[in-house]
């Protein structure tokens, strides 16, 4: 079996993590320094989010199968 | 004068005088003879006929009788046959079956060896369909407890289906136009005909396995009942209901329902609308970002501002004792804090806006005709190009564009 990465999708746990950081820091219940670390947590997961979305084209590849077992992601022709 | 039968005598004397022995066969003989004259004429006939007395014999053939009202023939499937039909054969079926007549000379008789089976209408595929629908549905592989969500983001998904046809250019076009950061994983398999249930079934397992895509589309594009029948195989049912990864079924047109669209976490109406489901526009998700980012930066404005107060009435409180330089530096630390706050801020503002001068060119690098292609079509009134319903009104006329030709419309209804 293949080396699994993470099965939950880093955008969708990112922008969880966003909304978490909002309703914390909403609450009030959290100092300033607090809240400036949360900030700061923020807008570095925004950044990477946005990144990610931006950044990526379109790709589709096929999955195989080789004879040991091992999985393979091959290109698709156009 | 003695003739000799394998193990008959016969006095020559017992034969009539009307027959010579040279006519006379054995029962072997006529039988063999039999056997030539009936495999040769019969090698490939197609029989109508109702399925009765179906027997599943250990070995893995099946034999039974292929009957209508005024006769009856015996019929057969070699285990490796049945194994490529591509539903359950039963009592009471009507069929067409393809094959060639044999004889079985120890036991005298002849009997018809299938190679293939077309069941008549869809009579008989419904009620199969039914069937094991009723009898998935008893087991409660469709009750909604067992249904797993679909990520709202998802960024890698998984397809299973065949790597020629429509479905997939149909999915990769939605995904391009909604959401291009998405990466499909293509698990190409045949989607009709003998054998298919077995692959798509496979295919889901060995998604599992694999285990780096978020969610699986399965399915194909509109069909016969007998094209969609893999989809209503229990094989493919049980590979649904076993997969850990949310499944979204989409098989056919909007009217087709199939098994698979009951087991499966969602059902799609059509492949694009499973596409749809999963590409949660890109632009959508970046405004969303930005408004939690705009969130985050009022309340923290809002609390660094709150803090000043605090600090100039402390200023200018004759009870406060601490000393001065104290409360400056904590104040100029406020300021700083405002000022970085701002700009980070700006930086991620600038980010984002950047994201529709990039979607811009990607625009404009589609040439119009292959737009026109996917399915958009030019609206012109006087050679001029409308964008808005609002500029054309009851009764005026306008000239459309497709891609392979204009035609001219009269507008209805305004709505």
């Amino acid at each position: 079996m293949s080396t699994k990465k993470s099965n939950k999708s880093s955008i969708e746990y990112s922008i969880k993590r966003l909304e978490e950081i909002v309703d914390l820091m909403e609450q009030g219940d959290v100092t300033l320094d607090e809240a400036i670390d949360l900030y700061e947590e923020g807008i570095r997961i925004s950044k990477e989010c946005a990144e990610k979305l931006k950044n990526a084209e379109l790709r589709i590849k096929k999955l195989t199968k080789d004879l040991d077992g091992q999985f393979r992601l091959n290109e698709i022709g156009e | 004068m003695e003739i000799t039968f394998g193990n008959f005598n016969v006095m020559s004397n017992s034969i009539p005088q009307n027959m010579s022995p040279e006519e006379i066969l054995t029962v072997s003989e006529l039988t063999r003879q039999i056997k030539l004259s009936l495999e040769m004429d019969f090698h490939k006939v197609l029989v109508l006929g109702e399925v009765s007395n179906l027997k599943f014999h250990t070995s893995g053939h099946i034999y039974f009788t292929l009957k209508d009202e005024q006769a009856q023939l015996s019929a057969v499937i070699w285990r490796n046959r049945y194994a490529n039909l591509n539903f359950p054969l039963e009592d009471g079926m009507k069929i067409i079956a393809s094959g060639q007549i044999t004889v079985y000379q120890m036991r005298g008789i002849y009997q018809l060896e299938i190679q293939t089976i077309y069941p008549v209408g869809v009579g008989e595929l419904q009620m199969a369909f039914e069937r094991l629908k009723q009898k998935l549905a008893r087991e409660g592989l469709f009750d909604a407890s067992h249904k797993k969500p679909i990520p709202k983001y998802p960024e890698r998904v998984g397809v299973v289906t065949s790597e020629v046809g429509a479905v997939i250019q149909d999915i990769k076009s939605v995904i391009m136009r909604r959401n291009p950061a998405i990466e499909l994983v293509l698990y190409p398999v045949r989607v009709q005909g003998p054998g298919a249930a077995e692959e798509i079934a496979n295919a889901i397992l060995e998604m599992n396995l694999y285990g780096e895509v978020d969610v699986i589309i399965v399915g194909r594009g509109g069909g016969s009942l007998e094209d969609l029948w893999p989809f209503n195989e229990e094989v493919v049912a049980r590979a649904i209901f076993d997969s850990n990864i949310p499944i979204i079924s989409a098989v056919g047109h909007e009217i087709d329902f199939s098994i698979s669209d009951f087991v499966a976490d969602v059902r799609a109406a059509t492949p694009s609308a499973a596409a749809e489901m999963v590409a949660y526009p890109r632009e959508e998700i970046l405004n969303y970002i930005e408004k939690l980012c705009e969130t985050m930066k009022d309340i923290l404005e809002s609390r660094i501002m709150d803090s000043k107060r605090a600090i100039n009435s402390a200023i200018s409180s004759y009870v406060f004792n601490r000393p001065r330089d104290l409360i400056r530096e904590y104040s100029q630390r406020m300021d700083e804090l405002e000022r970085t706050l701002i700009s980070s801020y700006k930086h991620f503002a600038k980010l984002v806006e950047n994201k529709y001068i990039s979607l811009k060119s990607r625009l404009e690098a589609l040439s119009p005709s292959n737009v026109l292609k996917r399915g958009y079509a030019i609206v012109r009134k006087d050679d001029c190009i409308i964008s808005r319903a609002k500029q054309l009104h009851k009764g005026e006329e306008a000239n459309i564009q497709f891609f392979d030709g204009k035609i001219d419309v009269k507008v209805e209804r305004e709505y």
